[in-house]
């Protein structure tokens, strides 16, 4: 089974998980055998290219584009490639950018689909792969059916492992049909150089607890040194404290950070099923019975302003070691 | 123009989960069901478009058994002008997108809405699914949606970059946080009304799957935490280093 490989990118280079998805189709590559095949579309400088061997892509595909097509122009020119690559595994990242093209592209493969899968396959025939749902509240053992099989892989899951092979890098250009739209781009924002909160290994995130949008300059500060992600609790993001992309939980991100730092969270079930993927929880809340106490590994029971300057200490300590 | 929300049934947040017998399932005694958080800013938004004048009709749509006609008969209540149930346990997303597909080429919409995950699977693939089986445009992650002239503008949210796109249906538009911040609730007036607005069952016309669930389990019990002292808090950062090993 050749196994296909959506890589997305940013700046000219990978996003990261990119090499996190190359290590996990690698994995499976060694129980369905097959090729490893990367596909990567916009803007991609040959030096970053040529990364995706380190991890095990053997054969590593650009589509060259300014700007991407729309998403159902998307997941037609995927729907290409795949066919082409003869790929019967295609692996996403479970994002925003994966679980909006990913089932479009099911649609036209007649494909089974698995969101939010954190490991390798039990087996590969039957196809059983385990997912979360109910928002961590229970794990589903489900078994993709269908000839092709789409996976969605959760972020910080399964890990970047080294395993370079020789590949065959290719660069093609796009058909101008691809790039007709019903849609006209008014405007965009961009966020450069910011780590994003779904890829980052630690995160620093706030709650109500904090009282007021004034109180996040030690927030922030931690997480500049500890080189993490910021996030906040729904309240938070609601009452425009900060903006709506930080937002973790049941309707917002879902994220499996190493360590997820929780500062004034009263650790209410939905904001928990945002953040029971993390592999370390730290918790800092004055109240002792608060609920986010029973899903964390380490505790304070302390007012978050006077324990964030100790931390800010400890932490700048230790990086500068 | 004439809107769709597509309304999944679901499990109250706070449910507890029990495996059910079979292992299949989960156990549904006693459960609370709500409609979908997402799909139920999708209406309010919807209802707000009707309000505004810039919307004809508002329908709502659910594939599933009996037992999501309380669900449906809220929407109603909260505003939406009909429903449409189409009688079926769906297996998985590929099911329920089917039945779905069946609705809107029965009927056409300019703008189906559909949220961009049900809480009970977390599947994120229905909206996707239903566009891809209709060929049709689609915009994903949607924080905003305004209608002038017939003209829709849209505002998307993905990892803090926004994005403004100009558009015109039919479109399907996949629905998160943003869209509108507090989710409508029904009158008293709106219950009575409800009553009487016609909830149309039409049986399913697919019950293929491509997935199938093997076993649910419950998630392994989390081990205790351990406090640290608040005067001694610099101390985390350490633990995380040497005992944790994760930084
Ligand atoms: C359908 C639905 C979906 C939801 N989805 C989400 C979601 O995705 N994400 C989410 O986060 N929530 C979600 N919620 C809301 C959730 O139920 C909680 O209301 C919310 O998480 C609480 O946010 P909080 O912990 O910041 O605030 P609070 O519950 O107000 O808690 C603040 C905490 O800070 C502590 N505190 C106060 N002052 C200090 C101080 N000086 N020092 C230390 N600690 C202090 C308090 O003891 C308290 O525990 C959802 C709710 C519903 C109904």
């Amino acid at each position: 089974m050749n196994i296909l490989i959506y890589t997305e990118t940013r700046e000219g280079s990978f996003k990261k998980q990119g090499f996190e998805l190359i290590s996990y189709a690698k994995a499976l590559s060694g129980m369905t055998g097959g090729e490893v095949i990367s596909l990567a579309i916009g803007e991609i400088f040959d030096e970053e290219l040529k990364k995706a061997a380190d991890y095990g892509a053997s054969r590593i595909i650009a589509l060259e584009a300014d700007q991407l097509p729309d998403n159902r122009n998307l997941s037609k020119l995927l729907i290409q490639w795949i066919k082409q690559a003869n790929a019967q595994v295609i692996l996403f990242a479970d994002n925003n950018t994966g679980k909006a093209i990913a089932p479009f592209v099911a649609a036209g493969l007649k494909a089974g689909i698995a969101t939010g899968i954190t490991g390798l396959p039990e087996k590969t025939d039957p196809f059983i792969v385990t997912r979360k749902i109910y928002s961590g509240k229970a794990l589903a053992k489900i078994q993709v059916k269908s000839h092709y099989k789409i996976l969605l892989l959760a972020a910080n899951t399964f890990g970047i492992k080294n395993d370079p092979v020789v590949p065959v890098i290719e660069r093609h250009n796009i058909e101008a049909e691809y790039f007709e739209s019903p849609n006209k781009i008014i405007s965009t924002e961009k966020q450069t150089g910011k780590i994003l909160l779904g890829e980052a290994e630690i995160v620093v995130s706030a709650g109500r607890g904090m009282k007021s949008p004034d109180n996040w300059g030690s927030i922030e500060e931690l997480a500049q040194i500890l080189g993490a992600a910021t996030a906040c609790s729904r309240p938070v993001s609601d009452e425009g404290w900060r903006p709506h992309g930080e937002h973790v939980g049941q309707t917002g991100k879902v994220i499996n950070p190493n360590i997820y730092f929780a500062f004034g969270i009263s650790g209410a079930i939905q904001h928990v099923a945002g953040i029971s993927g993390s592999k370390v929880i730290v918790a800092v809340n004055k109240d002792h019975e608060a609920p986010i106490f029973n899903v964390a590994d380490y505790g304070i029971v302390g007012d978050v302003n006077q324990v964030l300057p100790k931390m800010i200490e400890a932490a700048r300590k230790i990086k500068t070691e | 123009m004439k809107i769709l929300v597509c309304i999944s049934n679901v499990p109250d947040t706070t449910t507890k989960i029990v495996i059910g017998a079979d292992d299949k399932n989960i156990n549904t005694a006693g459960i609370q069901w709500i409609i979908n958080p997402w799909d139920e800013l999708a209406l309010t938004r919807a209802l707000e478009l009707k309000d505004a004048g810039k919307i004809s009709e508002v329908v709502v749509a659910n594939v599933g058994t009996a037992i999501t006609e309380a669900t449906l008969r809220k929407s109603l209540a909260t505003g939406a002008d009909r429903a449409i149930r189409v009688n079926t346990e769906p297996a998985d997303a590929w099911t329920v997108a089917s039945n779905l597909s069946e609705v809107v080429k029965n009927e056409p919409f300019d703008i189906i809405l559909c949220g961009i995950e049900s809480s009970d699977h977390n599947g994120s693939s229905v909206g996707g699914l239903l566009a891809g089986m209709l060929d049709l445009n689609f915009i994903s992650s949607v924080s905003g949606l305004d209608i002038e002239n017939e003209k829709l503008t849209v505002q998307r949210e993905i990892d803090g970059e926004k994005e403004i796109l100009e558009t015109q249906g039919p479109v399907l538009l996949v629905i998160q946080k943003g869209i509108a911040i507090v989710p409508r609730i029904p009158s008293m007036r709106g219950i009575m009304q409800a009553r009487t607005k016609p909830l149309q069952i039409v049986e399913a016309t697919s019950s293929e799957s491509m997935t199938e669930t093997v076993q649910v389990t419950l998630p392994p019990e989390k081990g205790k935490c351990k406090m640290i002292d608040a005067e001694n808090a610099g101390e985390v950062i350490r633990l995380l280093r040497e005992e944790a090993k994760v930084l």
